[in-house]
């Protein structure tokens, strides 16, 4: 059941990623481009979907998730929510959030829209999708590096 | 005919509906980078060799099958074809490295953070959220 319902959201995730014009990399180009501003060009449409999508993000997770958490109750499938503990702004988040900038801005693709696009079976999808997961593999063996410098074996 | 802020509007509504119901039910995270990570490397605590994160994978790939084609007939928009856009391969290569390699060490993604953190006010996500927008532009912006 908890499988058939992530697949149910991956779906719908899906459907507003298309929908909204998250999947084509043109699309979120114009949007990154603020140079377009000035040739009147630009597509602001993006901030709306971020909005959106908080919209009703935000308040499911304020008024339902967070005091269910606090009083230790679960989602209605499991026993406890998986939420992240680490609240630390460090050097790790930072140049990895500047990487993924980098890439992201080169030319428009994101992790989700790439796997979306994957449907299409077309060989530059496939092949941006190949080289997005040996970076995922690289990023965590520096991570697993990192963690065993630090403190001793921890699990990631 | 919507215009196309409605449509935007729409499409981001069915994203924090997608990424509410995953928190609600299963009570986990919708970023899609952590979910790849997930799949592919499963942690030892994890029973099944197929964990869920297959099946939200999933549900994006049959999203893209089933829908891709008749929402581009519907709102008269070109298919989006990767290999049709003059993108040199390793070109192509690098931003999906680039991309990979910060996802992980930055814990998160655009819907990761963008959504689901900042959905939380977790200032993690705010701050990566903030950093990968502006480079992003600056790197749109020099190499458009």
């Amino acid at each position: 059941m908890r499988n058939l319902m992530a697949l149910l959201s991956g779906l719908l995730f899906g459907a507003g990623l298309l929908l909204s014009g998250l999947a084509d990399p043109a699309k979120v180009l114009g949007f990154l481009d603020i140079s377009r501003v000035v040739s009147g060009e630009w597509d602001p449409s993006l901030m709306l979907v971020m909005g959106s999508a908080l919209s009703i993000y935000l308040p499911v997770y304020l008024l339902w998730v967070k005091p269910r958490a606090a009083r230790k109750q679960g989602p209605v499938l499991d026993s406890q929510y998986h939420l992240p503990g680490n609240t630390r702004i460090d050097g790790q988040l930072v140049l990895g959030a500047a990487l993924f900038g980098l890439g992201w801005g080169m030319l428009g693709i994101c992790p989700g829209p790439a796997v979306v696009n994957l449907a299409s079976l077309d060989p530059m999808a496939l092949a941006f999708m190949a080289a997005m997961v040996l970076g995922v593999y690289l990023g965590r063996l520096i991570k697993r590096t990192i963690a065993r410098r630090e403190s001793g074996p921890i699990q990631i | 005919m919507f215009s196309s802020f409605a449509i935007a509007l729409c499409g981001g509504l069915l994203i924090g509906l997608a990424a509410s119901l995953l928190m609600v039910v299963n009570g986990r995270i919708a970023g899609v980078s952590g979910i790849i990570s997930g799949a592919l490397w499963r942690s030892e605590s994890a029973g099944s060799a197929i964990g869920w994160q297959v099946y939200f994978l999933a549900g994006l790939v049959l999203s893209g099958l089933l829908l891709a084609t008749p929402l581009e007939a519907w709102l008269a928009i070109e298919p989006v074809v990767i290999s049709a856009r003059g993108i040199a391969l390793p070109t192509l290569l690098l931003a999906g490295l680039l991309v990979g390699l910060g996802s992980s060490l930055g814990n998160g993604c655009t819907s990761g953070h963008c959504i689901c953190g900042m959905g939380r006010l977790s200032p993690r996500s705010i701050a990566a959220s903030l950093l990968f927008m502006l480079v992003g532009v600056i790197a749109a912006v020099l190499l458009s």
